[in-house]
Parts: structure tokens; C-alpha cells; sequence
């Protein structure tokens, strides 16, 4: 029975609860590798294609397209060719969805806030009981927490993992002092002040990346490793009618063609993502920080920083993984990082290559990590 | 993010823009609760408890009883509005607004036209509409289709908690009249509702479902409705688009149009009566601009011609229900 292995409806994010299959994108008899995308999934705020956690030959098909089913719900059985019928039919009989439920790494996310300099920082943590070095996620310009749905469980196998909320986005408070990498950079450092985490593996999406980046030149001895992904600071230019047109954005359809810039299949952009950006950009203050944010870090098409240098003194292990149709941020940059540097290139990804590979990133960080502490 | 009731998120709405602002005021029955009287204090709050605590936050001088005639405080409020304050009035029951219909549509709706622009009118009556609370027919009417007809007036259907509070702070801050049509059966559902003040831009509809087969608009109470048909469609292989315009004038008719013209199909669905309501208007809308892409027949789902039932069991079959939904859906899909 030990050789049979369940593949179960993921959760992603806080509120989901349940999904529906849409597609298979493979049939019973198939041998699947672990990341490879298996079906497609929808729940209310979102749909993606799925990619299967484990790899091996596809023995059941559970679920049928057009399913509802809760988060841990069986959708398909892996087992060796040799594994009796009789055995798989009794398997799927027996499946209990709590039994998946606590196959699930990381016990749950958590929502938190706390005090900096006078205003309200938020973060998410999943793992927060394991003892292993934990895990900063810090998102991009006009991003969130949630950004990372697909990555925060994954990633708190044995270590906590923290997704900050910067300030003026998500959760936090929308007061924002200059708007510069540095606020930004300072709100990385507190968390990991408040968090009692001395050290840290720091992970920045975009602008995000920037931030560590100014974290790590800070305090070199308390970033185990750094990645970056689609990240800031290591190119002069950034794509300036982007931002503008993000900033501006109110109505839906101006909003829906922002988003749609960040992905290579623009079909990502669901209704619900679209809202969600306009309930964020909706609350009072929202829409000055982003401003200022922009106009202090990401002036005119071009970025204020540049961490070149920085990543020239070789302070940490450093990834830096970038979608080759990333259309925000140029994935060039990658050339003349030094040696030590992993590059990991996607294709046919765009600038969330956390969302739109989600397994392969999670996959490369994980190995990222590993390296760094051995 | 916080959960919080649809009374509560537009109890929220109201205190935080008395606060910001000290122009706004709150006027109506029992809204303050025992106010010229021996009784007590924020008794009631009004009928159903929307504006309690408002009075001991900020005093009897802006949050006044009224005595029970529409005429006359709904007249006042306007006067109040043309004059500089920023009057939030309760017309308890929408039913009620024959005895001053004439303070809203010939006077308040037309203060801006009539003077040239120079006035503005930031008016905000607060209304309870529908059926469903065994209130019979004086009580349970859905008339936004009256407001909706008459120029000059704003017209409000928030149908969650998320978006009473940004439609209400909307209300507040906007310089015309505008009427708020809060459904007495959704005091008491929850959802997400920041504790951050956020105003929703009148005009722009949400979409709460995204399919490419069906378009199913859906007004106030019925977007839940919608929502639940919309989830069932799709077990069924039939994907369904659902939009809630969120306000009757102005409508968003861009992303109705848009929707119609992708998917060829649409249900209305609509508590009101037929005759002259937001299922007709919508319908006329897609029959002239977007005739070309219809791939079946219009289906409305509303209420009958007729006042609303006493009889409990017929009041349960006036009220459009899951199952008409999707019978019209259904039939629209094949069609």
C-alpha cells in the first residue's frame, strides 16, 4: 500500500476551500514527473494549471472534469505498474480527505501585524513551529503577501516562512515617509527584528529583490542566502509605461490590461485577481503610496538603485531566476553577474515566474537553500 | 481581513465620514432612538438597527429624530443638502416614498439643473427594499426602477457587505442626491470588509463570475443568487459571466455590452416587478447595441405583476429563487 501515492486538490491561499477541475492535462497510464502541470484548477479567486507534487505512473483519475471538491479531496492515484487494481480501488474507497489534509506541509498561514516606526506592518507566516532558518518572501511594486500562494506552503518544509506585506501594500498601513528601496528595505529588517529571526534566506520578487538586496548590504551576516526573482537593482531601465499605467489604473479594464503585462499567458488574469488589485488600490492612501513609491524608486523608466555591486561582494549564495518573456523588467540583466551567481531562466514565463511556474520556482529554491547551509 | 455584517459595514461607512467630515449628519425615524422624548438613548437605531451607536458618538445634534412624515423631513434634508450640510436622511421603507416623491424627484434631483450647475445637492436617503420578511405588500417592494427613470438622482444597490461600505462612503462624499437601497434580508450576511475607508466609484460593475457561455446580470439581493446558479451552471459545463452593476443610474452598460457581445446569451434577474424595471432596461440595452451577437432569446427572471404576498407560501414563489435562474439560464444556453 506504502507505494501507492494520493495527489490532492492544493490549497491556495488562506481562503480557498474548495476547487473546481476544469481539465486533465493527462490520462490514466501516463508517467508524470514531479512540476509537471497535470490539470487545470479554479476556485473562486483564481485559476492556474496545476503541477503535480510528486511524480510517477498515473494509475487513477478520481476526479472527473467539472468536479467541485474540498482543499485535500483525492484527485488522482500514482502507483507502480505491478500494484494490483484491487489495491488502488481499495485505496480510493478508503481515502479520507483529513488523511490528505495532514499529508499538507506547514500546518496552515497565519496573518500578523505589528508596530514599525508608527504605523502597522503585516506579514504572513506558515511553519512558524518549525526550528529551521527561516524564510523571507518579500513581493514587488503594487503587490501583496498573496502573491506568494502558490509558494508559502511549499516553501515551509522544516523552516518558517515569513511574507512580508511592504509598507503601503497589502495589510500594512498605506503611509509611506520617501518611498525609496531603503523604507522598503527597513520594513525587511524589522520584520526580521520582530520575527527574532538573526538570520535569514531572503527571497524579493521585483522591487522586492531590490529591497533584500539593500538588506544584505546592511547586514551581510544576517542573510544565509538571497534569490531574486525577476528582480530590481540589477539593470538601469524598467518598463516605465507599465508602472505609469498600473499606477493609474481605476476601471477594470485598465487594470485587467496592466496585469495582463505581468504574464506570458494573459489568460492568468482572472476576475477575481483584477478585483483584488482594485480593492487594494481602492483604500484610502493606496493609490499616493504607489505614487510615491514609484516616483522615488522606479523614476521615469528607470530604477533608482542599482545592487550590481553589491552582488559583486559576494556577501551570500545568490539565485536569480527570470522568465525569458518577462516584459517589466529585462531578463538581459542576468549578463556580467559574476560566476557564483545560479541563473535559473524560465520560458515562456513572464514576470511572476512565482505564480506562473510556481513548482519549478519552489523547486530551485528549495535546492537554493540547501546548498546555502551545507 | 475582517468579517463583518452588511448593517455593520454601512454603520462603519457612516460613523468614519462623520468623522472626517463634520457636515454630515444623520436624520430620520427612531435613527437616534428616543430623542424628544423621556425614552432612552440609541434605542432602536432605526427600524433595523443600521445607524445605532451614532448618537452617542456624536451627539443629538447630528443624529436627529424625525417625526413620522417623509414630507417633511426628506424635504428638509434636501434643504439641508442645498444649504451645506451633507445629510445622510432614512426613508425607513422605500413603500414610503409616495408622500415625498415630489422633496426628491421635482425638487432635490433637480436642484443642479434648475440653477444652472451653480447648486449642488449632496443628499444621501438610505432606503430598505425587498421581499422576503413577511412584511407584505406596503413593506417589500424593490422600486429602484422609479429613482432609476428620473434624471438628477444617483441610484445604489449594494448586494455584500464589501460593497455597502464603499458605495456608502461613495454616497457621502458625492454632490448629487443619491439614493441607497439597502435589502432588508442581507443586514445580517457577512463578508470581507476592510476596517480602511474605500470608496467604490459609482458606475462600474463588478463581475463575481467569469465565463465565456452566458452573461447573467443581477441586481442587489439577486447577485448572490446569480453567484450560487453560476456555480451550479458549471458543474453542468456551462460557463457563466455574472455582473452586478452595483448601481442602476449610472449603469455600467460598457461591461454589459462587452460581456454580451463575447458570450451571445443573456439572463436578467431582477426583483422587481417586470413592467418598467432593470430587466427591461437591460434587456432594451443589448436588443439595440448588441442584437447582432445574441445567439438566443433574452430570458428576465423577476417578480410577478402583482404586490407582494402576506401568505408566506406565496410570497416564497414571488421572490426569484435559485431554480428560475437556472430554468432562464438553461434555456438561454441551449436556445
Amino acid at each position: 500500500m506504502s507505494e501507492i501515492q494520493p495527489i490532492v486538490m492544493p490549497k491556495w491561499g488562506l481562503s480557498m476551500e474548495e476547487g473546481t477541475l476544469t481539465a486533465w492535462l493527462v490520462k490514466e497510464g501516463d508517467e508524470i514527473a514531479k512540476g509537471q502541470e497535470i490539470a487545470d484548477i479554479e476556485s473562486t479567486k483564481i485559476a492556474n494549471a496545476f503541477e503535480s507534487p510528486k511524480g510517477g505512473l498515473v494509475r487513477r483519475l478520481a476526479a472527473k472534469v467539472g468536479d467541485t471538491l474540498p482543499v485535500g479531496a483525492l484527485l488522482a492515484v500514482l502507483a507502480p505498474a505491478s500494484t494490483p487494481e484491487a489495491e488502488i480501488d481499495a485505496f480510493v474507497g478508503g481515502f479520507a480527505v483529513a488523511e490528505a489534509a495532514d499529508d499538507q506541509q506547514g500546518g496552515g498561514i497565519s496573518e500578523v501585524r505589528f508596530a514599525h516606526r508608527g504605523r502597522a506592518v503585516a506579514y504572513k507566516v506558515a511553519g512558524g513551529h518549525h526550528v529551521g532558518i527561516p524564510v523571507v518572501l518579500v513581493h514587488g511594486f503594487g503587490g501583496d503577501s498573496d502573491n506568494w500562494l502558490f509558494n508559502i506552503e511549499a516553501l515551509a518544509a522544516g523552516r518558517p516562512v515569513y511574507a512580508i506585506d511592504l509598507p503601503g501594500h497589502g495589510k500594512s498601513e498605506k503611509t509611506i515617509e520617501r518611498g525609496d528601496v531603503d523604507e522598503l528595505a527597513d520594513a525587511v529588517v524589522a520584520l526580521m527584528d520582530e520575527v527574532g529571526a538573526n538570520r535569514a534566506h531572503l527571497v524579493g520578487h521585483s522591487l522586492g529583490a531590490a529591497a533584500a538586496f539593500e538588506a544584505l548590504s546592511r547586514h551581510p551576516e544576517r542573510v544565509a542566502s538571497i534569490a531574486g526573482l525577476a528582480p530590481a537593482g540589477l539593470s538601469d531601465t524598467v518598463n516605465g509605461e507599465f508602472v505609469d499605467a498600473f499606477v493609474a489604473a481605476e476601471k477594470r479594464k485598465d487594470v485587467r490590461a496592466a496585469l495582463q503585462k505581468l504574464f506570458a499567458d494573459p489568460e492568468l488574469v482572472s476576475a477575481a485577481m483584477i478585483e483584488g488589485v482594485q480593492k487594494f488600490k481602492r483604500l484610502e492612501g493606496a493609490q499616493a503610496a504607489l505614487k510615491t513609491i514609484a516616483a522615488a524608486a522606479l523614476p521615469e523608466g528607470r530604477q533608482a538603485r542599482s545592487y550590481r555591486a553589491v552582488v559583486d561582494k559576494r556577501h551570500a549564495p545568490t539565485l536569480v531566476v527570470w522568465g525569458t518573456k518577462d516584459v517589466i523588467l529585462n531578463p538581459e540583466a542576468v549578463h556580467g553577474l559574476p560566476e557564483y551567481v545560479e541563473i535559473v531562466r524560465l520560458d515562456d514565463v513572464g514576470h511572476m515566474p512565482h505564480m506562473e511556474a510556481a513548482s519549478r520556482v519552489n523547486e530551485a529554491l528549495a535546492r537554493h537553500f540547501a546548498r546555502a547551509e551545507s | 481581513m475582517p468579517k463583518k455584517t452588511y448593517r455593520q459595514a454601512i454603520n462603519e461607512a457612516i460613523a468614519s465620514e462623520m468623522r472626517r467630515d463634520h457636515r454630515v449628519i444623520v436624520m430620520g425615524e427612531d435613527n437616534a432612538g428616543g430623542a424628544g422624548a423621556p425614552g432612552e438613548k440609541d434605542a432602536w437605531g432605526g427600524v433595523l438597527g443600521v445607524t445605532k451607536g451614532l448618537q452617542p458618538e456624536f451627539g443629538p445634534e447630528r443624529v436627529l429624530d424625525t417625526p413620522i412624515s417623509e414630507s417633511a423631513f426628506i424635504g428638509a434634508a434636501a434643504g439641508a443638502a442645498a444649504t451645506g450640510l451633507r445629510p445622510v436622511a432614512e426613508l425607513m421603507f422605500v413603500d414610503f416614498m409616495g408622500v415625498c416623491f415630489d422633496q426628491i424627484f421635482n425638487q432635490a434631483a433637480k436642484f443642479r439643473y434648475m440653477f444652472g450647475g451653480k447648486a449642488v445637492t449632496p443628499l444621501v436617503i438610505r432606503t430598505m427594499y425587498g421581499a422576503g420578511l413577511r412584511a407584505a405588500s406596503q413593506h417589500s417592494q424593490c422600486l429602484y426602477p422609479l429613482f432609476t427613470h428620473i434624471p438628477g438622482l444617483k441610484v445604489v444597490l449594494p448586494s455584500s457587505p464589501y460593497e455597502a461600505k464603499g458605495l456608502m462612503i461613495q454616497a457621502i462624499r458625492d454632490d448629487d442626491p443619491v439614493i441607497f437601497f439597502e435589502h432588508k434580508a442581507l443586514y445580517d450576511e457577512t463578508g470581507d470588509v476592510p476596517d480602511e475607508s474605500y470608496t467604490i466609484p459609482f458606475g462600474e460593475a463588478n463581475i463575481t463570475r467569469d465565463g465565456g457561455d452566458l452573461t447573467i446580470v443581477a441586481f442587489g439581493r439577486m447577485v448572490g443568487l446569480a453567484n450560487q446558479a453560476a456555480d451550479e451552471l458549471k458543474r453542468e459545463g456551462i460557463a457563466a459571466t455574472v455582473i452586478d452593476p452595483r448601481t442602476t443610474s449610472p449603469l455600467d452598460t460598457e461591461s454589459i455590452l462587452d460581456s454580451v457581445r463575447e458570450t451571445g446569451r443573456l439572463v436578467v434577474v431582477d426583483e422587481a416587478h417586470p413592467r418598467c424595471s432593470m430587466a427591461a432596461d437591460v434587456a432594451r440595452l443589448v436588443a439595440e447595441e448588441a442584437f447582432k451577437h445574441l445567439k438566443a432569446p433574452i430570458k428576465t427572471v423577476t417578480a410577478p405583476h402583482t404586490p407582494v404576498p402576506f401568505s408566506p407560501a406565496l410570497e416564497d414563489l414571488y421572490i426569484p429563487n435559485l431554480a428560475r435562474i437556472l430554468e432562464a439560464a438553461r434555456a438561454a444556453a441551449r436556445g
